[in-house]
């Protein structure tokens, strides 16, 4: 379970999360949804350890994610996705992969892992000796993905994975992260600027706004309160 | 014909050891976005101690090896002891992006001076190993020698090693990611931080191997004022520059490329020319394709 209280955040003067409290069950869904500027990403680099915290507390289980560097963190089993494709370009698509798993010391599960991710998503093995700059922006999401699932999350933070992608392919994305979290037991939190979409596969909903958590409860009841439709939803 | 061949193997074996302090410059750039001056004292300390590992093991092919593990410890001990300490501290403010390149002129400054106090402000003689009369082909000699082959034949090893570690195995994977995205390596697991020292310490054996090879290889005679390894930092720079100061096989082309033109204006033209041509083919450069032969244009990501 990922227990988040008090969590107080700033960027120099500026204060990026506002004593942010929510939990998320084990193997569920989780959106946190809400306007630029809410804080999503700041709350989502504080947890993988990339940026440190003001006060407060973030636990996943009896794991403190407020101490420690990220690549400590990916070793106790969470894994985080940046905004923004995040791969390397320069590298191939199976070497993004292997590079997730270069920590784990069973090269045998590491196989496995990215048998498992090629599953999920068959056009990466297609690509799998391409460099990664010439894959279209979805594949690379589906790469960035893949490269975090290789590390054996059980808490997976995804930021904006439907930045800037057509329709059709955020379905399919939002699909795999489905996929993820029913078939592998994974849970996951998905930081969303499509809020619609985000609440319509996610099981429990955050909204955030300047910082601090507006409203959180079941993604149905989210999606159904009027308040959050108006200011989030757009209708 | 001769002299066109005398050329070529000139330029090939300046080239050589031209790539390896192109590659120590590239590596520690890449690891930790700081132009190493102090290459050119650690180069000029490893010929010190290749000196000394002669004058106590007797034998040059111990000493070589003995000399570019020393230079890695000590490499990596400046990037664990000195670097990490003064990025942590001035990360903030405006001399932040200058501060680290800075204090590599600081320490350029300290090697100096400690060589000058250990060994004192005389020449020492580092003697080749191998013979530096050149070949004879028919009635004419040429100016290549055993000793310049070695060099050509050794560095070409030592690429071939970096190349196979670099792109075939797991550190050369995590060094590769350490350096293109840094962040992205951390979020994969990647203990960046000991990437970045072990970076350094392969750029410390290279710069190792480059002092010492470029003292058997010209009159084996130094002081801790020698010119030459101010030129060898100079003209490693240039190198590493030419070929994008990101990319390895970059800096072993732009190398080839230097050493190559400089052997051509040395020979056809005048040997005074050397320097100026190696900066005008530097400017050349930066205009016409500032990324370098085969740097990216994208850079880095954070």
């Amino acid at each position: 379970m990922l227990r988040i209280n008090g969590l107080t955040v700033s960027h120099g003067a500026i204060r990026a999360l506002d004593g942010v409290s929510f939990s998320v069950e084990q193997g569920g869904l989780t959106a946190v949804i809400g306007s630029n500027g809410a804080g999503k990403t700041t709350l989502m680099r504080t947890l993988s350890g990339l940026k440190s915290a003001e006060s407060g507390s973030a636990m996943w289980n009896d794991h403190n994610l407020l101490h420690g560097k990220p690549e400590h963190h990916v070793r106790q089993g969470v894994s985080h996705v940046s905004e923004g494709k995040s791969v390397i370009p320069q590298l191939t698509v199976e070497e993004n992969l292997d590079l997730g798993a270069l920590w784990r010391r069973n090269s045998s599960e590491a196989k496995k892992s990215k048998a498992e991710a090629f599953e999920l998503f068959p056009r990466l093995q297609e690509r799998r000796s391409q460099q990664a700059d010439t894959l279209s922006g979805g594949e690379r999401q589906m790469l960035a993905i893949s490269r975090a699932y290789m590390a054996r999350p059980q808490l997976l933070l995804l930021d904006e994975p439907s930045l800037g992608l057509a329709p059709l392919v955020i379905e399919q994305i939002f699909q795999s992260i489905r996929h993820i979290v029913d078939s592998m037991g994974v849970t996951v939190v998905l930081v969303e600027q499509n809020a619609m979409g985000a609440l319509k596969i996610a099981d429990s909903g955050v909204v955030l706004n300047l910082g601090t958590v507006a409203a959180s409860g079941k993604a149905s009841d989210l999606i159904a309160d009027p308040a959050v439709r108006t200011a989030y939803l757009g209708f | 014909m001769s002299q066109f061949l005398d050329m070529a193997l000139i330029g090939i074996s300046a080239a050589s050891i031209y790539s390896l302090m192109a590659i120590s410059m590239v590596l520690v750039w890449r690891s930790t976005r700081v132009v190493n001056f102090a290459q050119a004292g650690m180069a000029l300390l490893s010929a010190y101690i290749g000196y000394e590992l002669v004058s106590r093991t007797g034998n040059f092919w111990i000493a070589l090896p003995l000399a570019m593990i020393l230079g890695a410890a000590f490499s990596a001990f400046i990037e664990f002891f000195l670097m990490r300490t003064l990025l942590k501290h001035s990360s903030q403010g405006p001399i932040a992006a200058i501060a680290p390149i800075i204090a590599t002129l600081g320490l350029l400054g300290v090697i100096h001076a400690v060589i000058g106090f250990i060994w004192g402000h005389g020449d020492i003689l580092l003697e080749a190993p191998l013979s530096k009369v050149g070949y004879t082909v028919g009635d004419t000699t040429l100016f290549i020698a055993p000793m310049g082959l070695f060099v050509i034949g050794f560095v070409i090893a030592l690429l071939i090693v970096v190349t196979i570690v670099f792109q075939k195995t797991n550190i050369g994977l995590a060094l590769r990611a350490s350096a293109y995205a840094p962040e992205i390596a951390q979020l994969s697991g990647v203990r960046v931080s000991g990437i970045r020292t072990l970076g350094w310490a392969i750029a410390g054996a290279a710069g190792a191997a480059a002092g010492i090879l470029q003292t058997v290889n010209g009159t084996g005679s130094i002081t801790p004022e020698s010119l030459e390894f101010s030129l060898l930092l100079v003209f490693g720079f240039i190198a590493a520059v030419i070929g994008g100061l990101e990319s390895l096989p970059g800096a072993v082309l732009g190398a080839l490329v230097l050493g190559l033109v400089l052997a051509f204006v040395q020979i056809y033209i005048s040997g005074t020319l050397v320097f100026i041509v190696a900066f005008l083919l530097l400017l050349a450069l930066l205009i016409l394709r500032p990324q370098g032969f085969l740097g990216s244009k994208a850079g880095r990501r954070a």
